[in-house]
């Protein structure tokens, strides 16, 4: 294993020391590994709370900010944070409005969630979930813990962020984001495992002439292995299903996203390859994002995430967000 | 042994940290095959920070207790397993209610809380290759017993029997809940590491209830 890093075991508390002397508009609360803004939104407005295992880096806490998200729990690499630790975030961002908890689904993440829900429902905070379930890899869905949640979620922590921030209510947030859960679709693959540094190895074996189709965002196993093919196969293999699932013709936002492990030369060049198969199943991309949004690790491999718009969806977009990882109109 | 006192309690959660500390790669290894291989290390952290609390102090009332030992898990383990194990402890000791021991009855009613509470929190069934197919199976065979007038230690034992053949049991099964489901067929021909845990525990509980009722345990 080849890493930046000290002792394993360190990786999250340094990395989010790091986070902290990047970031003074964040504040980085060590103990619970709690990210929130250093000053918190208005009193009235709902907050939005989202978190899970670390290693999806710039996901979460890179999405701290005015416009996406209030607060972040970073759990150690893949490990759901605990619920205790949620519920601290819930309470340290809750302005008298009710807080949104966005949650991958993960058997970890959503029983984590869960229970922190309702200890803050027991302190009187009034929590709605929303559960991102995206990836069209999963094919038994009725026979497995569900569709996983992959790229969807930072489409809709930017949504999301942005109908909270401009002042809408409980209801109609959680009622955004369950409309954008049902619009939305991904599909991902992988060119090579990813090393979690606690373990030293790679989670799986990829040999150099294979590629994984349908990864998910811990090295879980995707819907099939096969020969390493050039990138317009490849395109074609994101696409495809994501078309079958989903009747996108019309606008849409696109995000070609990197697995950590894969250069931005290579993301664009994918990028080129999707976007004239999209078009041509008449979808409209009206705004996108290329580049690591939702990653990995080290993994190298590209997912493509496809949501389904409107002029409501596109205004929400266009608003003003101030984070490390997505920041404009400020 | 007519009834489990907060002593009895904590020498069984003793013991389930004890074994778990032994079996920790064994569980690793077995939730490497179809899981994440964090299970064995996670369970040792979690009762790890169990038995210091109980060491800083054993509460004087059985819900007390299991309510302790429940949020400490909530808090350490983290993954599914976390909230799963503190519901199961959460749920028995609100059942149990602030009382200072638990005969075979109150036993079996707290047993069946936190199995119900599990049932819930991971909305799994039997056959979904889970901790649930060695719980269930594990406290039906305690409530048989119970019922038919079987003492504290005829009970538990029964118990952890059917635990292990619940846990047995899993190996063919196609997981359809956690992680492991998305391996699909791939996950058969492994035992489930929650079941296998699980089965510790109801070993180490019909430990614990062998060794308060036996004389040279009575003496020491």
């Amino acid at each position: 294993m080849k890493k930046l890093i000290n002792n394993p075991a360190d990786v999250l508390a340094e990395s989010l020391r790091g986070v902290a002397l990047a970031h003074p508009e964040l504040s980085v609360d060590h103990e619970t590994q709690v990210i929130t803004r250093a000053t918190p939104k208005a009193q009235g407005k709902v907050a939005v709370v989202s978190g899970g295992g670390s290693g999806h880096e710039p996901l979460h806490g890179g999405y701290v900010g005015v416009g996406m998200l209030d607060a972040a729990v970073a759990g150690e690499v893949f490990t759901s944070p605990t619920p205790d630790r949620v519920q601290a975030a819930t309470k340290a961002v809750d302005r008298g409005a009710g807080v949104v908890h966005i949650v991958k689904n993960y058997t970890g993440d959503v029983l984590n969630f869960e229970m922190a829900a309702e200890l803050a429902a027991m302190e009187g905070i009034e929590v709605g979930t929303v559960i991102v379930d995206d990836d069209v890899a999963v094919q038994d869905s009725l026979y497995t813990a569900g569709r996983r949640g992959v790229g969807l979620t930072v489409l809709l922590e930017k949504l999301v962020g942005a109908a909270a921030e401009e002042g809408q209510d409980l209801a109609s947030v959680v009622a955004l984001a369950q409309r954008i859960v049902g619009q939305g679709r991904s599909m991902g693959m992988a060119l090579t495992s990813c090393t979690v540094p606690a373990a030293g190895k790679p989670t799986f074996d990829l040999p150099d002439d294979q590629m994984e189709i349908g990864i998910g965002i811990h090295g879980e196993p995707g819907r099939h292995r096969e020969p390493l093919a050039p990138a317009a196969e490849i395109a074609r293999q994101l696409v495809e299903p994501i078309l079958a699932d989903l009747d996108a013709a019309g606008p849409a936002i696109v995000m070609l996203n990197g697995m950590g492990g894969s250069p931005l030369i290579e993301l664009y060049l994918m990028y080129g390859e999707v976007v004239p198969l999209l078009e041509k199943a008449g979808v409209q991309i009206a705004r996108n994002l290329v580049g690591d949004y939702i990653t990995s690790l080290d993994m190298a491999g590209c997912s493509l995430t496809v949501l389904k718009a409107d002029d409501e969806l596109l205004r929400l977009w266009d608003a003003p967000v101030n984070t490390p990882g997505l920041r404009w109109g400020v | 042994m007519a009834a489990l006192g907060t002593a009895e309690l904590s020498a069984w959660i003793h013991g389930f940290r004890d074994v778990v500390a032994e079996k920790r790669e064994w569980l690793t290894e077995l939730d490497s095959a179809i899981g994440d291989a964090d299970h064995g290390a996670n369970m040792a952290r979690g009762m790890d920070a169990v038995v210091a609390k109980l060491d800083a102090g054993v509460p004087d009332t059985v819900d007390e207790l299991l309510k302790t030992v429940g949020m400490t898990l909530v808090s350490s383990v983290g993954g599914a397993s976390g909230p799963l194990y503190g519901t199961l402890f959460l749920r028995m000791g609100m059942a149990a209610g602030p009382v200072t021991s638990l005969d075979v009855a109150a036993l079996a009613a707290s047993l069946r809380a936190g199995l119900v509470g599990i049932v819930a929190r991971g909305k799994a069934e039997a056959g979904d290759k889970t901790m649930i197919d060695a719980m269930a199976p594990a406290v039906d065979a305690f409530d048989a017993e119970a019922a038919g007038g079987a003492d504290l230690g005829a009970a538990t034992a029964a118990a952890a029997r059917a635990a292990a053949s619940g846990r047995d049991a899993t190996e063919p099964l196609v997981a359809r809940k956690g992680r492991a489901s998305y391996l699909g067929e791939r996950s058969a021909g492994h035992l489930d590491p929650g079941a296998a845990s699980t089965t510790l525990l109801f070993e180490a509980l019909a430990r614990a209830t062998a060794e308060t009722a036996s004389p040279a345990a009575g003496s020491s």
